[in-house]
């Protein structure tokens, strides 16, 4: 039986770092990425380096997709929204991101119409109650956000919505861990996988990085005694020369994912040839593109006018001139 | 962005050919529609708990988890950051299911 305060218990945080401690006397260097934003946020909320031994380094993965976004794309979007009768929809973490001309806010201090939207679905709210204007939603994320992404293009298609499109920025994390990987100054020894993308697309795409790789990876929740867990379980693999994929947390991801989230994905979306990481360059087939179905039912005669193609000299790998302005 | 937030289903909308699945959800008092379409291979029940992503439900889980979840954004310091997410969801205003048009292509 669990209790609520058993995460809050320092006596089992004491003992998973005891653990740790024991497991790290060996005195090898061990080096354990955590791939997710949200994972990096909590170890610095917990100060959990400050628990960990010397020889227990964490390296911080890619795991934010607003940081990882070129300035490029905000240019992109950007150049759409200074049609007046088109509003740019973003979530808030976008709307002081720089582009070459300025943030989102900047925009909208000049006379854009920007807002802030908390889901997609807002976004089509907007397109719903503003017949008269195009509501673009900037979209961001990996794959924990990305089905929302996908369903609500289907929600607009059903309803012959044609006021409504998406510029989508959705990357997708396995091409990511993989250049990492690939990456010659790189030398990891296990991952730490992320909770809430996992809960999409569940364990089992981690596999490649245990078998092929030889690197264990862990899927671990957010609470500081789900991560020093996850640090237990990975040291324990790597001392015993294991590689396996684990799931520290179960009570949320289930291994085989969610599988209509990857239905509507796989409806809506197909992978790029290649796309741009800030910090990283170029990785082939992480990000994703909206399938013509999904595209074409935007009307071409709404953006053609405002769409300033060139600017879009940024987008490669994906048909940007399409006057939908669904890139 | 990155929350996931926990919310108790407090009301289910009518499910439409068009697979337009709206639930009530409730987070820390506060009532929002949130879209359960994510989950329409195991629908939650009225009294169900999600944990809610821009507004999308993601995944079922226990009460207990979701109390945990609520206490560790409280924690995190992102509790307001979530009740603003919350209040934000724009589906309260003239969404109605019925009224949602669906066409056959």
């Amino acid at each position: 039986m669990r209790y609520v305060d058993e995460f809050r218990d320092p006596e089992l945080i004491r003992r998973a770092s005891d653990e740790i401690r024991r497991l790290a006397a060996t005195g090898r260097h061990y080096r354990i990425m955590e791939v997710c934003g949200g994972h990096t946020h909590a170890i610095y909320r917990f100060g959990l380096k400050d628990i960990l031994p010397d020889n227990i380094e964490l390296i911080h993965g890619p795991g934010c997709p607003v940081c990882v976004l070129p300035m490029g794309r905000i240019d992109d979007g950007l150049a759409v929204a200074k049609s007046a009768d088109v509003v740019f929809a973003a979530f808030g973490d976008m709307m002081r991101v720089p582009g070459t001309h300025g943030s989102p806010f900047e925009h909208k201090a000049r006379g854009a119409d920007v807002r802030i939207v908390y889901s997609p679905a807002d976004a089509l709210q907007l397109a719903r109650k503003n017949p008269a204007k195009h509501v673009m939603f900037f979209a961001i994320g990996f794959e924990t956000t990305a089905p929302s992404t996908a369903l609500t293009l289907m929600r607009a298609k059903a309803e012959d919505i044609t006021n409504f499109s998406v510029f989508c920025n959705h990357v997708t994390i396995i091409p990511a861990i993989r250049a990492i990987l690939d990456s010659p100054d790189m030398r990891l020894d296990g991952f730490i996988g992320p909770g809430h993308v996992s809960t999409v697309i569940g364990c089992r795409p981690y596999e490649w990085i245990a078998k092929a790789e030889g690197k264990p990876v862990v899927t671990s929740g957010f609470e500081p005694l789900d991560l020093l867990q996850s640090i237990v379980m990975l040291l324990r693999q790597l001392q015993a020369g294991e590689a396996r994929v684990e799931n520290q947390y179960k009570r949320v991801v289930p291994w085989e994912g969610n599988r209509a989230a990857l239905r509507a994905m796989a409806e809506v979306f197909q992978l790029r040839p290649y796309f741009e990481w800030r910090g990283l360059g170029f990785i082939s087939q992480s990000a994703l593109k909206i399938r013509d179905e999904y595209a074409s039912i935007i009307s071409r005669h709404t953006l053609t006018g405002s769409l300033n193609l060139a600017s879009c000299s940024h987008e490669i790998g994906a048909t940007c001139s399409t006057p939908s302005g669904s890139a | 962005m990155c929350l996931a937030i926990p919310g108790k289903i407090v009301e289910l909308a009518e499910h439409l050919p068009g697979e337009a699945v709206l639930g009530t959800v409730e987070v820390a008092g506060v009532r929002r529609k949130v879209d359960l379409g994510l989950l329409k291979d195991d629908m939650p029940r009225t009294g169900d708990w999600v944990l809610i992503h821009v507004g999308f439900a993601m995944t079922k889980i226990s009460e207990l988890d979701a109390l945990e979840q609520m206490q560790l954004l409280t924690m995190l310091g992102e509790t307001e950051q979530a009740m603003q997410e919350v209040r934000g969801y724009g589906l309260e205003d003239g969404v109605d299911v019925k009224e949602m048009r669906t066409k056959t292509k």
